[in-house]
């Protein structure tokens, strides 16, 4: 993502050269964040910021709550929220779901990975109220009474998490892979799992994951 | 983030009446743009109109040939459309080199075309930036500005369009279709985005209120062979530093038309009008690729941290073509 990209904190950045396309060195690097400090000190650091900051906006008073009817995991549940809520929070803070993680809260990690009529959405970037009628399925709803799902557990026979915080994303994401039939290969699972990143590192053994689990059952 | 409340509209008038009624107010369809820039505090609507209801969401063939895409379709489905797969093969493969499975499940049509920017800049909320805040400067211009565009900037805004989608379509003669208070018209693709000229924050051509409702695709048969490459840092969910959709119509061992767009160097989807004209009548040569790419990047000026978007750009072109006359 370009967002990370630029920052000096991210890896492309201070790993220095790559082949195809070469960045700037460290010491550029320090030259300018010292510039750009020492730039916004010169300007007025408040000066440079009021610049650039949005107008304020007159606050208005939080509209009244809307309700709403989620069909999660096969119960409804009626929720009285703001409109400003995301599906992930009504999950997390508002029904006490607390399987489906945030990581990044901005569509670039794949954590918060839910099913939205079969199809793997990420649920930070997606509204509650935008979903009344939806069949809506989290990490909580695969496994039937003690029966894990196949991709449950198909990761914990491949060793498929370490921290377990990707883990619910990464799942909910395998079963709709598979569901939609496009991978065969396991260069077509990665691509297709790129959407779920893990900050362990147990790639390889989720690709090994989803293989064993995509293959037809007995 | 803000408050703001949340109508469905179930007409299309209704939509415009809610969208142009005073106060700050925004369309919503998969919200993946634009909820994260509510997060981000860069658009602060106060209400939002979802158009996911207005019927916008089907791929139809057209009488005469061609496709019209509804506005609201998602991107995964046009992606694996049969016939985009078998007579438009470069926009499936720039849709499914983008995002995520996850963001191309939610992501539409007419979002696709309407992402902003994603120049850290822009969204950090609070530097100084003419396409955020009209008048208060280009911080990427002195900063890290490694992503940024190469193609069509000027002093007051260097970022870059980051869409796939968007390239692809603006190579195969798109045409968008407008719907507004004042009833409906079409606008070519390539005239729709503006450049950025004297103020950033104008992107595109929508009046108030205007609603994409579709985008057609015309009846072009070698339109069948063409190809999407795309060079950039990560193998996959990760923006372009370059790329180029590429339409050729190759008869008896000449170029007799093409289409060439490229992507993650320009400020909008660009259309590389001098390097098609450079392309048209010759043989498919390393050369006169390499003369296409020339003469389109002749007018690039790079920054700081992005000249090297300039070479890239030529070799991702010329492999695009390569790939694209290999084609059965």
């Amino acid at each position: 993502m370009n967002e990370t990209a630029d920052s000096p904190a991210s890896a492309s950045f201070w790993t220095g050269t790559r082949d195809a396309a070469p960045g700037i060195t460290r010491r550029e690097a320090l030259a300018i964040t010292l510039k750009a400090g020492a730039g916004l000190s010169l300007l007025g650091q408040v000066g440079g910021l009021l610049r650039g900051a949005p107008e304020p906006q007159p606050s208005p008073s939080a509209p009244s709550p809307v309700t709403v009817t989620l069909n999660i995991n096969g119960a409804a549940h009626t929720l009285a929220i703001e409109p400003r809520v995301t599906l992930l929070d009504a999950l997390r803070e508002h029904l006490g779901m607390y399987g489906t993680k945030k990581g990044c809260d901005h569509g670039q990690c794949g954590a918060c990975t839910v099913l939205v009529n079969g199809e793997r959405v990420n649920s930070c970037l997606t509204l509650a109220v935008m979903h009344p009628g939806d069949d809506i399925t989290t990490i909580e709803g695969l496994a039937d009474g003690d029966a894990l799902h196949p991709v449950q557990a198909a990761f914990i026979k491949h060793d498929a998490f370490q921290c377990g915080y990707c883990t619910p994303g990464q799942i909910c994401s395998a079963v709709a892979l598979i569901k939609e039939g496009h991978a065969k290969t396991d260069a077509e699972i990665s691509e297709q799992m790129a959407g779920n990143i893990c900050r362990c590192g147990a790639y390889g053994n989720i690709v090994a994951a989803v293989r064993e689990a995509m293959q037809p059952a007995g | 983030m803000n408050y703001f409340s949340y109508t469905v509209a179930t007409q299309p008038d209704e939509a415009f009446r809610e969208r142009t009624s005073p106060g700050r107010s925004a369309y919503l369809a998969g919200g993946t743009n634009l909820i994260d820039h509510i997060k981000l505090g860069v658009e602060q609507p106060q209400r939002l109109i979802d158009v996911r209801k207005l019927g916008f969401d089907r791929i139809e063939a057209l009488p005469g040939g061609g496709l019209r895409i509804g506005a609201t379709v998602r991107n995964t489905a046009l992606a694996y459309d049969e016939r985009v797969l078998k007579n438009y093969p470069v926009l499936s493969q720039a849709i499914l080199s983008g995002a995520s499975p996850q963001l191309r499940n939610s992501a539409t049509t007419a979002g696709n075309l309407l992402q902003r920017t994603r120049c850290s800049y822009f969204r950090d909320g609070l530097s100084p930036c003419n396409k955020r805040q009209a008048g208060t400067g280009c911080a990427a211009l002195a900063g890290f500005n490694r992503t940024h565009a190469v193609l069509g900037t000027s002093e007051r805004c260097i970022a870059t369009h980051p869409s796939d989608m968007d390239v692809a379509m603006i190579a195969l003669d798109a045409v968008v279709r407008l719907r507004g208070a004042s009833g409906e018209r079409t606008v070519p693709l390539q005239d729709f985005y503006v450049a950025y000229g004297e103020d950033p924050v104008k992107e595109n051509v929508l009046e108030p209120g205007e609603l994409i409702t579709a985008v057609d695709l015309p009846a072009t048969e070698w339109f069948a062979r063409s190809h999407y490459f795309k060079a950039r840092d990560r193998a996959s969910y990760e923006f372009a530093l370059s790329s180029a959709a590429v339409a050729l119509d190759l008869r008896d061992g000449v170029v007799r038309d093409c289409r060439i767009a490229l992507g993650g160097v320009a400020t909008k989807p660009w259309r590389a009008h001098a390097a098609e004209n450079a392309l048209r009548g010759t043989r498919p040569t390393e050369q006169a690729f390499r003369a296409a790419a020339d003469a389109e990047l002749s007018s690039a000026v790079s920054r700081a941290h992005n000249g090297f978007k300039i070479d890239l750009c030529r070799g991702t072109l010329m492999q695009a073509l390569h790939t694209t006359v290999a084609l059965a």
